[in-house]
């Protein structure tokens, strides 16, 4: 019991130096709101014209937001992982490695942190939505999956993020493997059309990106009377499993950037 | 005095390069030891090694009276560590940066307060606690990193290049602060460092490293005596170490 309250702790104290620093500078959360802005009001208008998208009984609009949430959520914990090296090249690695603290549980914290950036571009998202006049389910169970589903997307992708930080070790590596990951991450998913448009291969790949079973779940969340195509609940399942994969292999790794 | 260090042909091995080459030495509980050598000799590596940093390739090592390979946890329970390159965040204050230390070193909530105030005064930083660490000099920083560093009180110390960088006032700043530590906790230290004066000054004993190996060991009275009456121990480092392997 005691073991189990330490590793959470210790977890909670690496997310917590992360939303500290947050609270000294937050002008990155403010600059990070300008791309989804310009996707939904520019690329989201043009393609609303079209009426050809289906859409499962929403506007394209509408249907566009929960996926342009879901990408800005992906585009911040996609290069999560630069931290670390960064982290890495100064001290403050060694740092947290030396201490007793499990390195799953380091590693954790990072995710959790990635997280609660997330949550912070979600927070903006929403009003910038309700601004737009978009029609989204505001009711509490609603919000609470929407958050918990953002934090667990968030973490899943930072922990990846770091995952190729302790493979490639320097960060102009990372920064090209990372830029070369993320269109194919965001155009083999949901986000921006529905599954049933795409050609067959291109199906399959996406049903395998968590980004898909992310965007699945917000927009049934998000939007009154959107119907969701694999459950919210099988969709959270899916992400579940694939953020235990990759935390249980990050941890392993995590130590192995120091060599 | 029972051994607060015990190595035992250590060694670490890299692909092209043998770090650190079946290297035994042993250090005294409550004692200051330093490591000596050129750049590259393999001081860093020998302590990533005794940190549980870094795998060990072969031999043995016990650090607090634990096995590193075996029990590495046990280690960092109870050692601490402050690397060549600044390790406190630049971008949260002391006062948290300490706070994230006492809660990774799982500190009771009841006792944290009093350790950080504790660490601050005993590196002489209880004044600016609030301030982001960015706006610290560079000796305020390392004080910062020792504080952090011996917050759960380990029983040994590593300091990997304490002093680099640092004006005199503040390299003589960081010695005072060891030595309080040292009277005050007990705590082992080995550290590193290029000036021999340092070395004299601080260490009981010290040991010299050359392309990984152990190239002289002992105190550094012991080890001037030894090449001629009236060495330095800058002497005894060119003596020991000029040869290019």
């Amino acid at each position: 019991m005691t073991a189990l309250i330490n590793y959470l702790s210790q977890m909670l104290a690496i997310a917590e130096a992360e939303v500290r620093k947050l609270r000294h500078d937050p002008v990155d959360l403010f600059t990070r709101i300008i791309q989804p802005a310009l996707w939904l009001l520019i690329f989201g208008q043009v393609f609303a014209r079209l009426h050809g998208i289906p859409t499962g009984g929403v506007s394209y609009r509408d249907f566009l937001a929960p996926g342009i949430l879901a990408q800005s959520v992906l585009f911040i914990a996609i290069f999560y992982g630069i931290s670390t090296i960064w982290e890495r090249d100064l001290g403050i690695l060694a740092m947290y490695l030396v201490s007793p603290a499990p390195r799953s549980a380091l590693v954790l914290g990072k995710s959790l942190a990635a997280g609660a950036r997330g949550l912070a571009q979600a927070l903006m998202v929403y009003v910038l939505a309700l601004l737009l006049g978009i029609h989204l389910v505001l009711g509490l169970l609603s919000l609470a999956g929407v958050v918990a589903m953002i934090i667990l997307s968030a973490a899943i992708f930072s922990c990846f993020s770091m995952i190729i930080a302790c493979l490639v070790k320097t960060r102009e590596r990372f920064m090209g493997i990372s830029q070369v990951l993320t269109m194919p991450l965001f155009f083999a998913s949901s986000a921006i059309y529905p599954i049933a448009l795409m050609p067959d291969w291109l199906r399959h790949v996406a049903s395998l990106n968590p980004l898909t079973y992310q965007v699945d779940a917000l927009r049934t969340l998000m939007l009154p009377g959107f119907r969701s195509s694999s459950g919210v609940l099988f969709d959270f399942a899916v992400q579940v499993g694939i953020f235990v994969v990759l935390i249980l292999i990050a941890g392993r790794l995590y130590q192995t950037i120091l060599e | 005095m029972p051994t607060a260090i015990q190595a035992e042909q250590l060694t670490k091995r890299f692909p092209h390069k043998i770090a650190v080459d079946t290297v035994t030495f042993s250090v005294e509980q409550g004692s200051v030891f330093g490591l000596l050598g050129r750049n590259g000799a393999g001081k860093s590596s020998t302590i990533k090694l005794l940190t549980t940093l870094s795998p060990i390739s072969s031999g043995k090592a016990r650090v607090a009276g634990y096995d590193v390979s075996a029990q590495p946890v046990e280690v960092r329970r109870h050692i601490g560590y402050v690397p060549q390159l600044p390790s406190a965040d630049v971008d949260l204050t002391a006062y948290e940066n300490l706070l994230i230390s006492t809660k990774l070193y799982c500190i009771p909530r009841s006792e944290r307060r009093d350790r950080i105030r504790d660490a601050l005064e005993l590196m002489g930083l209880d004044k600016s606690v609030n301030l982001l660490v960015r706006g610290y000099s560079g000796g305020m920083m390392r004080r910062l990193e020792i504080a952090q560093a011996m917050l759960h009180h380990p029983a040994v110390l590593f300091l990997d290049e304490p002093t680099v960088g640092l004006d005199p006032l503040a390299r003589h700043a960081v010695w005072t602060r060891i030595g309080e530590l040292r009277a005050r906790l007990g705590t082992t230290i080995l550290l590193t460092t290029h000036y021999m004066d340092e070395a004299s000054a601080l260490c009981d004993h010290v040991a010299f490293l050359h392309d990984g190996k152990l190239a002289g060991i002992g105190t550094p009275a012991e080890l001037c005596a030894a090449l001629r009456p009236g060495a330095t121990l800058d002497d005894v480092f060119i003596s020991l170490t000029r040869t290019r392997a």
